[in-house]
């Protein structure tokens, strides 16, 4: 019998090569090393994701990641990670990783509040904490993902919060990961927020490089919300080199009669793909994915969420924002599931792209699969241009074209942002859209469709 | 109260637990053995005495085919198909090529007339008013026994025969046309149907000329074992309008049989398709024991400026169909239309949609595919709207509902929305949603019965369908909605 051995690319084989050098060393007892192995073992069986693979069609890792960067070693405080680290203004309890290295020392260890702790991912893993698996398996929906897969296998580092029951935090909890950017590197690094019942909490994640050299990343946030918690996971990602490549997961799960909304803002970020795996572990829960895209040049972003009603009750709301210039593409493929007996169902998802140039493509793909019937499930998804009457009725008030512009799209972007309780991070995320459509405006560059 | 009284009529008139359409007609056949081989190819093309080449282009298609396999994509389970264990021909013995009627055999004809399809003109002149007449080409498992009209069509310049006919006296249409929308090595059941397919529509209309009447094919699979595989080739030249209807019926029986059709439209400078399906195969029974698998390639080309195809669609039979009737808008300001009804009840499985592809300029599509899953139905709509780098100015409206009725039926959106180009505006919506409480309430509270009611409430769900329906096919499907969903309330 033929036996049929998959060509593997470079990068693959760099990969395999990197896993096996660095497998001994990296942390975890035996249950994590079986995670490793297995994950490793299934990324092995289906390379890395391509077009041909349903969930990753419009983005092909395979071609993207020509080579695989060296791993990074060892925290590099540069005076650069450093500065960028005193120009970040947002309060709150700050947790620095750096290369995917937690940075104590960087950190604000003596800021942490009462209710809560904090461990780095590394002693998290070596711990005896036999939730471990479970924990970092996160939602079932994100299982056979290679992406995760590798992250899984290769993930070195990051921190692990614990918010006890009934704990309200009154400042966001801000996990600002750093790659130096001297050199060309891949970081693989995974973070725990585990909040109990009925805490309150915030969690920003900043995902930025303090250096020029392009970086490929694969980061993941694990999520899990107790019952009747309201908690708000906010992500930046941005400053990256062009070339950059970076693959980010959420996974989520939720417990009864809670709320939880993420929102992630890309822009000056290369190559992002997002991926949210959120599953619903009780009932009556709320949950929210939304997110605002700004791209040009030849940016790359792709969000890609798999929402899974396993209960009843649930109800889950998606909006995605795009908008799309040079010679970049937007993608967002959404995913929701309806399982049996999940009755009462409530769930709505929207992608809304403006294209502002030719070059500029959006690709949409929003799924519904449902199995029960007493639901109610929409979705929407629009491609267009910026309003012409919009801009007339601002130009024909005496603001010049590109003034106008950035008026619109601003409004456009803000809507999705709107729902982001804490004020300091929704300022943040707000300057950053408003910081890059400054940057289009003074280059007095306008639609052009 | 009108409406009331009418619909409890519709219900009483029509046997709703059973498939009305399951007799079998006792026929004698000519087939030849089972299995597909290049000697089941030849056999197929010698029996239509077909020239040399249509024969080389079935032996290369059925090479192709055998290095191909059986797409797994769509959302459908079914046990292997062993295409080794069926019949690809089963002719009427008697009346092969009938010169009139009268030489059809009779059994043919009672069949004809109990699924209700006029096949004598006369017949068709005394029931209707002539405005309304409907030319017909009937096809009967491999071979059309018949098409109406053909004087009066020719008259006005139109052909419309069997495709077996159009092989014989149009080669140079054929040949020019066949294969120019779907290539032979399009999908694995194209490919098959490229090279057993046995008979099928053959449709010109010259330029200018707006087809004075309707044009149908109604196809019906009688044999056992046996797949139909037919052509249905469409051709609309510079200013041209035709709106054609299809149907479909086959009896009850335990096996599953299999149906892959290939049909073409091709639209020149401002002409105009209309093709209008209505699909009733036998959908198998409540255990999903038999039925049809309806494996269909459909696409129509606006290949002219300014050209328009519409499909219509109401699905209700098959145990499984896959079938994506789709439009590619190649001509500059070209417009595609897909109107689709996909009831399943039973086990019934449906992957059914569209794609619209956007490759001139200015070029507009629209999308209403409506869904309704009852029983342990699934039901999935997939679809594609894409637009070319080149195609400034594209525009596309989507909406995709689907109804559940029942707790153990599935209803799936699956949309690909490509826009390569920053002028395109596209627009998709979905929803999923259950038969609200609180229109149930406001029927039954003036008297409907519970099941009047789902009726009248689905009947308006899918009405923008069904009002791109003609007029004879509006009832029909009507009817069929009904039937369809009986018993699934509750």
């Amino acid at each position: 019998m033929a036996i049929v051995t998959p060509l593997k690319t470079a990068a693959e084989q760099q990969l395999a090569q990197q896993y096996a050098d660095a497998k001994a060393e990296l942390p975890g007892g035996p249950a994590v090393r079986k995670l490793r192995e297995d994950a490793f073992a299934g990324f092995e069986a289906k390379g890395l994701p391509h077009r041909r693979l349903e969930s990753w069609r419009y983005t092909d890792l395979r071609t993207l990641l020509r080579e695989a960067r060296p791993l990074a070693d060892g925290v590099k405080a540069t005076d650069a990670v450093k500065a960028r680290l005193a120009a970040l203004k947002l309060d709150g309890l700050r947790l620095v990783l750096v290369d995917g290295v937690f940075a104590a020392e960087l950190s604000d260890l003596d800021g942490i509040p009462e209710g809560v702790s904090v461990q780095s991912l590394a002693d998290a893993l070596v711990s005896p904490r036999e939730d471990l698996t479970r924990i970092l398996s996160g939602p079932s929906v994100g299982a056979d993902d290679t992406g995760l897969m590798l992250n899984t296998a290769l993930m070195r580092d990051g921190v692990f919060v614990e918010i006890a029951d009934g704990v309200e935090l009154a400042k966001p909890v801000v996990i600002v990961s750093l790659s130096s950017g001297v050199e060309e590197r891949s970081v693989f690094h995974r973070s725990a927020v585990l909040a109990g019942a009925e805490s309150k909490a915030t969690v920003v994640e900043v995902s930025e490089t303090a250096g020029d050299a392009a970086q490929q990343i694969n980061g993941a946030i694990v999520i899990e919300t107790g019952d009747g918690s309201e908690i708000q996971h906010i992500r930046l990602v941005t400053r990256q080199a062009a070339a950059s490549v970076q693959v980010q997961s959420l996974l989520a799960t939720i417990g009864a009669q809670a709320k939880f909304d993420s929102f992630a803002l890309v822009c000056n970020a290369g190559t992002v793909r997002q991926q949210h795996f959120v599953r619903y572990a009780g009932e009556h829960s709320e949950m929210g994915l939304r997110g605002v895209n700004l791209l040009g040049g030849s940016e790359h972003s792709d969000v890609t969420l798999v929402v899974d009603h396993e209960v009843p009750h649930g109800t889950s709301r998606e909006l995605f924002k795009s908008i799309i210039g040079g010679e970049a593409t937007g993608v967002f493929q959404g995913k929701v599931i309806v399982r049996p007996h999940a009755q009462k169902t409530d769930g709505g998802m929207k992608s809304n792209a403006l294209l502002l140039n030719e070059g500029a493509s959006m690709f949409n793909k929003p799924e519904l699969e449902i199995f029960a019937d007493d639901v109610v499930c929409g979705h929407g998804a629009t491609v267009a241009q910026i309003d012409g009457d919009q801009l007339f009725y601002l130009m024909a008030r005496g603001l010049p074209r590109p003034q106008a512009e950035a008026l619109v799209l601003q409004a456009f972007a803000g809507e999705a942002a709107e729902f982001i309780a804490d004020e300091s991070v929704r300022e943040l995320v707000m300057s950053e859209v408003e910081a890059w459509l400054a940057a289009r405006e003074a280059n007095s560059q306008v639609s052009t469709v | 109260m009108a409406a009331v009284q009418e619909t409890i009529d519709q219900v009483k008139s029509i046997d709703v637990t059973e498939y009305k359409y399951g007799f079998v007609t006792e026929v004698e056949v000519d087939k030849p053995a089972k299995g597909l081989t290049e000697d089941t190819v030849r056999y197929i093309s010698a029996r239509k005495n077909e020239p040399e080449w249509m024969l080389e282009w079935r032996l290369d298609a059925f090479r192709r085919w055998k290095t191909m396999t059986e797409p797994n994509w769509s959302r459908v389970n079914y046990p292997p198909i062993d295409y080794q264990d069926l019949y690809y021909y089963a002719a009427p013995k008697k009346g092969a090529s009938p010169k009139s009627l009268d030489e059809v055999d009779p059994a043919i004809l009672e069949t004809y007339k109990k699924l209700g399809i006029p096949l004598r003109e006369q017949e068709i002149l005394a029931g209707v008013a002539p405005e309304n007449r409907v030319a017909v080409d009937a096809v009967f498992d491999s071979v059309s026994v018949v098409t109406t009209f053909k004087k009066e069509l020719a008259q006005a310049g139109v052909i419309f025969c069997s495709i077996s006919e159009a092989i014989q006296e149009h080669p140079e249409l054929v040949k020019k046309y066949l294969a120019s929308v779907v290539p032979v090595t399009d999908n694995y059941f194209a490919t098959l149907n490229s090279a057993v397919f046995t008979d099928g529509s053959f449709v010109y209309i010259p330029k200018g000329v707006r087809c004075p009447m309707e044009l149908s094919t109604y196809f019906r699979i009688n044999e056992q074992n046996t797949g139909q595989f037919e052509r249905t080739l469409i051709i609309a030249d510079e200013g041209a309008y035709v709106s054609y209807l299809e149907g479909c019926t086959a009896p009850k029986r335990d096996e599953n049989q299999l149906h892959a059709a290939v049909v073409e439209l091709i639209a020149l400078d401002d002409a105009e398709i209309k093709y209008s399906t209505v699909q009733n195969w036998f959908p198998g029974d409540a255990e999903g024991k038999g039925g049809i698998y309806n494996f269909v390639t459909k696409r129509g080309d606006c290949r002219g400026k300014r050209s328009k195809i519409s499909w219509t669609q109401v699905e209700t039979g098959s145990a499984i169909t896959w079938k994506y009737p789709s439009c590619i808008l190649r001509g500059d300001g070209s417009r595609g239309e897909f109107y689709s009804i996909a009831v399943s009840n039973g086990m019934q499985q449906v992957d059914s949609g569209t794609k619209m592809l956007h490759l001139g300029k200015n070029t507009t599509s629209k999308i209403i595919a409506k869904g309704i899953a009852a029983g342990k139905s699934d039901s999935t709509y997939r679809g594609m709207v894409s637009a070319h780098r080149k195609a400034t100015g594209a525009r596309n409206f989507t909406n995709c509902d689907s109804l559940l009725i029942g707790d153990q039926c599935g209803a799936h959106t699956i949309p690909y929305i490509e826009a390569k180009t920053a002028t395109a505006v596209f627009e998709h919506e979905a929803t999923t949603s259950k038969i609200g409480e609180d229109q149930m309430f406001y029927c039954q509270q003036r008297g409907l019965s519970e099941e009047e009611a789902v009726a009248l409430i689905v009947n308006g769900f899918v009405k923008e369908v069904l009002q791109q329906l003609p007029m004879e096919f509006a009832v029909e499907a009507q009817k069929l909605i009904t039937i369809s969903l009986e018993g699934s309330v509750g």
